[in-house]
């Protein structure tokens, strides 16, 4: 079975926010709004500090608590697990918006809860989204966790990872190499 | 002669300035695609491969187009500079091509009554206006008192149509603002500079210092493709800065320097390499001149006599020198880019030199390659004239081109017309922010005869200009070809993606239509830039259509190593010059020297400036789609600082520098991630003039605060990292 899962490497994402505008531009996300944004963490004091730095989204999660909560099933899960919005079927009501752990979801000003979709128009197609494409430090990778061949399975095999919020049990599809 | 102008006073372009004009923005805030259906793939009537210009790097880009609408922008694979990938100011090249605020119509500054305003003229008329205007320049100073301020490539025709007039003074804001001391440094050094694309053979490198260079928010392209693949290799990095830049914090030493102290740490690391006999003796002996001299001249600069200079632990600046040795010849210095810092820049980028040839890199895998170009056929043209001297006349010994700081200079030469420039011819370049000190340029521009601005976009430049031409963007355009020399040769195509907008026109038009006008059509012998195109490309038995369709042709690659124990360098004693016989002749130190800084007053830190990944300098501050990311600057200062200014994150703080200028507001970061000594901020902000309908008084601007520089001595670059600033909390009126 697939499972989509996509990495990012804190060791080479520079921030530079590529991913944002490339995600902006492929899926005409309106002004003000985003799909994704780049984060960095400061810690430490100087000289002895440390900067974590990534580029989130949506987290695709296996248990997926916006799936739960929407009461028309307008979000729910696609090929290989994606975690995608129906545009037709949403209400609007913001229950997605509230059970969601990572405020990934936004009011799309034509009346519909919007968020990353992890390109699924363009992963049918045979490509790789659109954040993962751009990337110039191929920080982001894209791929079948399911498939021992896929960067994404290997690299979850050979390098230390971590998911946003784990004490929330959603296990997360988003997967961030440390 | 054309009618009087007082003096020019700053003129907006709207619509409320511009007689009988149609209003600047109306109607074109919709030209940014409306949105497709949800996630459904847009499959586009075509897709034009191009070369970029949100900076000028020039990484081939492709241009999807629908209803000629430009959609989205991607990487193009086949180019060796993007690799299929793209920084975000290349993928939001949208925004510049969809700007509401972007310059439409030929414009010439007229006068009703008392008030100057923007007349909205044909093309015919706004050449007509300009060749006369330039003639008569000519005619009565002579071509040297035109300057060319050029920065992107479509200049080359503007460089031709200067030449053709006998001009010679030609400058650019990338040479004494940006990397010209890199270039003397290294030209000195090894008889070559090492150019843009920078020849450092980074993907190989298993150990690279990084003195101020901060790749990763600096975001040229394959640059930093190439760091992240040496990253993800397992290279060492050793990052020298007094911020905790992006990149330091991806290295494994941080070595947060006092501001200024670079070449004493540089003479250090030398030291260490000798004095250890950790230096690449094989390839010095063979390949170096002065090595006697240079290695007494830092025989004393140990590590503890640097620790007084730049606050850095003795053990750690050894340890750093042995890591860079360890792993020598695959190792390097990164000779940066924006490298005007201090006024002693050619002696530390020769410092930089030094050391890596001390590290024995050169033509070595994980050093410096040895680049390489497509060799592309010229178009037949009579041969240009040759000028008779630039203006400024040359006060620097070892300058290879006119600085565009002396120009502003000699613009304001009241009553000595022979020395004094008369006209400016700018291309794309916003001089008032380009160059340090806005308020002195401004004064030169308003100094002279006559100003024509050739550009995208209003600015502060074309505020102060005669007469203004729009140009296409680089999606709307041909340019001449691209021939970067790089690890492969290859030779790449600017072409148009989509109709032009307005009545804006190419560069090439607009160069070649003026040179017709002042009767020097004769230089321009082609009907149009295919005919131009088409011309070199078959004369180079290059195939057009693959071009076209390609975007880029990648050449047959040559060794870019030279193993060879010997290698031949252009110096004069074809040697790699650690003394200088050039610099000792021209009364400069022939040793790269140590100067230590002036040090900030009392409650004044210095003022250092740098870049966003998502901006390119003053360029990009108006640009829709990345000024949503990247709305502000910020001034960085240090948390302990800030607290004893009582100032907390996020406060809006004006700012004063020595000589009473100020900007602002601008927002405070505050943070542990800078010294105590110094602020800072991206480059590119606080914009000044309301036609710029999003980057309008957004944050601060360096350049008003840069109102002393330190000349470089050696070609005249201008030191800006030597200016203080107080601040205080703003107070909203």
């Amino acid at each position: 079975m697939t499972r989509y899962a996509m990495t990012v490497d804190q060791k080479l994402c520079v921030t530079c926010n590529a991913c944002v505008i490339a995600c902006k531009n492929e899926n005409q996300v309106p002004e003000g709004a985003a799909r994704c944004w780049t984060v960095q963490v400061e810690k430490g004091s100087f000289p002895l500090l440390s900067l974590e730095t990534r580029s989130e989204r949506c987290n695709h999660c296996e248990n997926a608590p916006c799936v739960t909560a929407c009461p028309t099933g307008a979000s729910h899960y696609e090929d290989g697990g994606i975690v995608v919005v129906n545009p037709d079927k949403c209400v609007g009501c913001k229950a997605c918006i509230v059970a969601c752990p990572y405020e990934v979801r936004y009011m799309h000003p034509e009346g519909y809860v919007d968020k990353c979709t992890f390109c699924i128009h363009r992963v049918r197609e045979g490509l790789a989204p659109a954040c993962v494409t751009v990337c110039p430090t191929k920080a982001l990778k894209f791929g079948d966790l399911d498939d021992p061949r896929s960067e994404v399975h290997q690299e979850l095999q050979t390098r230390q990872h971590k998911v946003l919020k784990p004490e929330e049990d959603t296990r997360p599809r988003l997967f961030f190499l440390t | 002669m054309a009618p009087a102008m007082n003096r020019r006073t700053f003129l907006k372009i709207s619509g409320t300035t511009v007689i009988g004009g149609l209003a600047a923005s109306a109607g074109l805030v919709s030209l940014m695609p409306k949105a497709q259906a949800n996630d459904v793939r847009v499959t586009p009537d075509r897709v034009v491969p191009t070369f970029c210009e949100l900076c000028f790097w020039k990484c081939g880009v492709l241009a999807y187009v629908k209803n000629d609408k430009v959609y989205k922008l991607e990487g193009n694979p086949k180019h060796p500079l993007s690799n299929g990938k793209l920084c975000p100011r290349g993928t939001g090249g949208l925004g510049a091509l969809y700007d509401p605020d972007r310059l439409r119509r030929p414009l010439i500054r007229t006068r009703v009554g008392e008030e100057e305003k923007w007349k909205e003229v044909s093309w015919e008329e706004a050449l007509d206006f300009t060749a006369k205007r330039l003639n008569e320049v000519k005619a009565k100073f002579g071509p040297e008192s035109i300057a060319l301020f050029s920065h992107g490539h479509g200049g080359a025709f503007f460089k031709t149509l200067l030449k053709a007039m006998g001009g010679t003074t030609i400058v650019a804001p990338s040479n004494d603002q940006c990397r010209g001391p890199r270039e003397s440094g290294f030209e000195l050094t090894y008889g070559v500079g090492v150019g843009s694309v920078e020849n450092i053979d980074t993907p190989h490198a298993r150990c690279i210092a990084f003195i101020g260079s901060h790749l990763g928010e600096n975001m040229h392209n394959t640059a930093v493709q190439e760091v992240s693949a040496a990253a993800a290799h397992g290279a060492t990095f050793i990052t020298v800065d007094p911020r905790f830049s992006i990149i330091a914090s991806k290295s494994k030493y941080w070595l947060p320097i006092k501001p200024g102290t670079d070449t004493a740490l540089l003479l250090a690391w030398a030291n260490v390499l000798i004095e250890e006999g950790r230096y690449q003796k094989e390839f010095v002996q063979n390949n170096v001149e002065g090595f006697a001299e240079f290695a007494a001249h830092v025989k004393d600069k140990t590590p503890e006599w640097a620790y007084i200079e730049t606050g850095l632990e003795p053990s750690l600046i050894r340890e750093t020198a042995r890591e860079l040795a360890k792993n020598a010849p695959a190792a390097f210095v990164h000779p940066g880019r924006h490298v005007v810092w201090y006024g002693n820049d050619t002696q530390r980028s020769r410092a930089i030199a030094i050391v890596n040839a001390l590290l024995g890199n050169w033509g070595k895998k994980g050093g410096f390659y040895l680049p390489q170009s497509l060799n592309v056929a010229a178009y037949p043209s009579p041969a240009l004239p040759h000028g008779a001297g630039f203006k400024p006349r040359q006060t620097f010994p070892l300058a290879t081109s006119p600085c565009a700081y002396d120009v502003c200079d000699a613009s304001m030469k009241q009553g000595d017309d022979a020395a004094r420039v008369h006209a400016w011819i700018v291309y794309g370049c916003n001089v008032p922010l380009t160059l340090p000190n806005t308020a002195r340029t401004i004064e030169a521009m308003k100094a002279l005869d006559f100003v024509v601005a050739i550009d995208t976009m209003p600015s502060e430049v074309t505020g102060y200009a005669d007469v203004v031409l729009p140009e296409n963007t680089y999606l709307e355009r041909y340019d001449d070809l691209d021939t970067t020399p790089f690890r492969v040769p290859y030779v790449a195509i600017r072409q148009p993606a989509v109709p032009s907008y307005g009545e804006t026109k190419p560069g090439w038009w607009i160069a070649k239509s003026l040179a017709e006008k002042l009767g020097l059509g004769g230089f321009f012998p082609w009907k149009d830039a295919r005919d131009y195109l088409a011309t070199r490309l078959e004369k180079s038995k290059l195939s057009f259509a693959d071009l076209e369709r390609d975007g880029v042709i990648v050449g047959n690659a040559a060794p870019i190593y030279d193993d060879s124990p010997t290698q031949t360098f252009k110096t004069p004693s074809k040697k790699i010059e650690f003394y200088s016989k050039a610099m000792a002749d021209a009364g400069l130190p022939p040793l790269p020297n140590y100067e230590a800084p002036e040090e900030p007053p009392p409650g004044y830190f210095r003022l250092l400036f740098g870049r966003s990944p998502v901006h390119t300098f003053s360029r990009t501050t108006n640009n829709p789609r990345l000024l949503e990311i990247v709305p502000e600057n910020e001034l960085w200062i240090n948390s302990e600082m800030a607290r004893v200014l009582g100032l907390k994150a996020g406060t809006r703080v004006m700012l004063e520098n020595q000589d009473s200028v100020k900007t602002g507001p601008i927002k405070l970061k505050v943070t542990d991630r800078i010294r105590q000594d110094c602020v800072y901020m991206v480059h590119g902000f606080g914009r000044e003039d309301s036609r710029l309908s999003r980057g309008y008084r957004r944050g601060a601007s360096d350049a008003r605060l840069v109102t002393r520089v330190k000349r470089d001595p050696v070609m005249g670059g201008t030191g800006m990292n030597v200016n203080f600033v107080t601040l205080y909390r703003w107070k909203e009126a």
